[in-house]
């Protein structure tokens, strides 16, 4: 029932038309959890008591760098996917996520960087949170490189889902960095299970924020993954059919 | 309107949360509208290749 599920489901004229309607409810619900975030974030929740305004770029930066594994996370399953099931739209999940997951890597970055320089008063420093998530952008790219350097899209396909998962090994780097190593970069604030340690009224809108952007990341995944899917299937009967009725 | 000026100036650090946003939303925005307009010249691309197909059948 399930693998039947998923069959049809990853069945390329299924996958074209059915991301074609989820797409405006991404949007929709995207806008909503943003619209939220926004305004609980950078309106209702009060100043921090020791960073004061300047901390709102968190309601951005960590909802950015969770994304940047999350979307890695996913490219590592769909690449074990690919390896062991040859399911095609797993390699077409795994190399549209890439640039999306770039994007996140950048963003949390940059809007680290811009938060150290009046906190920490540097722009960047090479410890280890940093370095490491400088490192996952850089696979991100390798990946993004590697993938258009081989012509025989089958044959990058694997090279890409290998490289996915032997980069694997730096998502528990970048996450524990900030404990095994004595970072510049402040420990967890929201992921410590037993009490976070930020106000309900600083938390909502951090978790809002992070639904909206991977809801984003559902949606841009949609808009890529259709392009690869049409550009692979371009000869089959489907997109033939479908092109011509219009 | 005060209370606007005081927004934006973020108790000081308007630059810094301000370009943050800003950047932010100009590559997610980015990251979407590339694959969107790609769409649609993919699927023109493909429409012209299928018309040629059909012409020298013919």
């Amino acid at each position: 029932m399930i693998m039947k599920f998923i069959h049809r489901f990853a069945s390329p004229p299924f996958f074209y038309r059915f991301s074609a309607k989820a797409m405006p409810w991404f949007v929709g619900l995207f806008l909503l959890f943003l619209g939220y975030g926004l305004y609980g974030g950078l309106v209702v929740a009060p100043a921090d008591y020791q960073q004061g305004e300047s901390y709102r770029i968190i309601y951005i930066h960590v909802p950015a760098a969770w994304l940047s594994l999350f979307v890695y996370m996913v490219m590592a399953t769909s690449a074990a996917i690919a390896l062991i099931w040859r399911i095609k739209l797993s390699d077409v999940v795994l190399i549209s996520s890439a640039p999306i997951g770039a994007m996140f890597t950048f963003v949390a970055l940059v809007t680290g960087s811009i938060w150290g320089k009046p906190m920490w008063g540097t722009w960047w420093e090479w410890e280890a949170r940093l370095t490491s998530e400088l490192i996952l952008l850089f696979l991100y790219l390798g990946i993004i490189a590697l993938y258009n350097a081989v012509e025989d899209k089958r044959i990058a396909s694997r090279a890409v889902a290998i490289l996915t998962l032997v980069g694997v090994v730096n998502i528990p780097i970048i996450h524990y960095s900030v404990e095994w190593w004595n970072t510049l970069h402040q420990g967890p604030t929201v992921t410590k299970f037993d009490k976070p340690s930020i106000h309900l009224s600083m938390l909502l809108p951090l978790l809002s924020m992070a639904i909206a952007f991977k809801l984003y990341y559902g949606l841009a995944l949609l808009a890529r993954a259709r392009n690869e899917l049409l550009q692979r299937e371009r000869n089959a009967g489907w997109v033939k059919e479908m092109l011509k009725d219009e | 309107m005060n209370s606007l000026s005081e927004f934006l100036h973020m108790g000081g650090y308007g630059q810094y949360v301000w370009s943050a946003y800003g950047i932010t939303f100009v590559a997610m925005l980015l990251a979407l509208l590339i694959p969107v307009r790609q769409h649609r010249g993919l699927r023109k691309r493909l429409k012209k290749q299928l018309a040629r197909q059909a012409k020298s059948k013919n």
